[in-house]
């Protein structure tokens, strides 16, 4: 059941992350267009919704890469039993969380936020 | 008995024909952007993001334009591939599929194109 959640929640992660390539784009584009588009875009960026997005994209962003590197592994042929893998999923789950926070702290504490 | 052709099983495409290489594309893609996706995440949590000069000039440096290119560029095939799966996965109907699945290939091209094109006049504006 729980490893099922998980595998779901890859993809749900994936999507989000497709979606947030565009806010990637956005945020390049307006770099290239110059500093009075940039200072907007930051502006933008710093709205309550968007630091909620980016928190949510970050997260996501973690528990992908660190679910997608128990895929490689499994691909590989390791993990496949029961119990290792309610474990790696279980670990997978707490790195996402843990690099976040870190991620999280190291920013407010150098600039109150993301962007 | 099967059913399968002896050249088809030899061959062992499938009846996709191009299964394994999207498997494949998918995995190299996935254990490119570990490294990518966290020297990026990595440097600009080192950065101040909101000041416009000190990000044109980092990301001016040839060695950091170069990454975030490949970083871009990755991202963009391995999220392509992520969707089409999901794409293939959830929507039944044939035509909703295909509409779905070109939609999301101009999507991706054109996020690729406008993030290449944005790095790249980043990187040659700004001759140190």
């Amino acid at each position: 059941m729980y490893t099922m959640v998980l595998s779901i929640c890859h993809r749900i992660t994936g999507i989000l992350l497709s979606v947030g390539l565009i806010l990637l784009v956005y945020w390049l584009v307006a770099l290239a267009s110059g500093s009075l588009a940039y200072s907007a875009a930051v502006e933008r960026l710093r709205s309550p919704l968007l630091q909620l997005l980016l928190l949510g994209w970050l997260f996501s962003f973690f528990f992908h890469l660190a679910n997608g590197i128990r895929h490689l592994a499994w691909d590989c042929g390791f993990g496949f039993e029961r119990r290792q893998a309610r474990a790696s999923g279980w670990a997978v789950v707490i790195v996402a969380l843990l690099l976040t926070l870190l991620s999280v702290l190291r920013v407010l504490r150098t600039r109150g936020g993301f962007a | 008995m099967s059913l399968r052709s002896p050249l088809g099983r030899v061959l062992g495409l499938g009846a996709a024909r191009d299964g394994v290489s999207h498997w494949w594309a998918q995995r190299l893609s996935a254990a490119a952007l570990a490294p990518l996706t966290l020297w990026f995440l990595w440097s600009l949590l080192q950065l101040d993001v909101a000041d416009f000069e000190s990000m044109r000039l980092w990301l001016g440096a040839p060695a950091h334009a170069i990454g975030a290119l490949l970083l871009m560029i990755v991202l963009c095939v391995h999220s392509r591939l992520g969707v089409q799966v999901v794409v293939e996965d959830y929507v039944h109907q044939a035509a909703a599929k295909l509409v779905t699945l070109v939609a999301s290939d101009f999507a991706h091209i054109l996020v690729a194109v406008a993030g290449v094109f944005a790095i790249l006049k980043v990187a040659f504006g700004a001759a140190a």
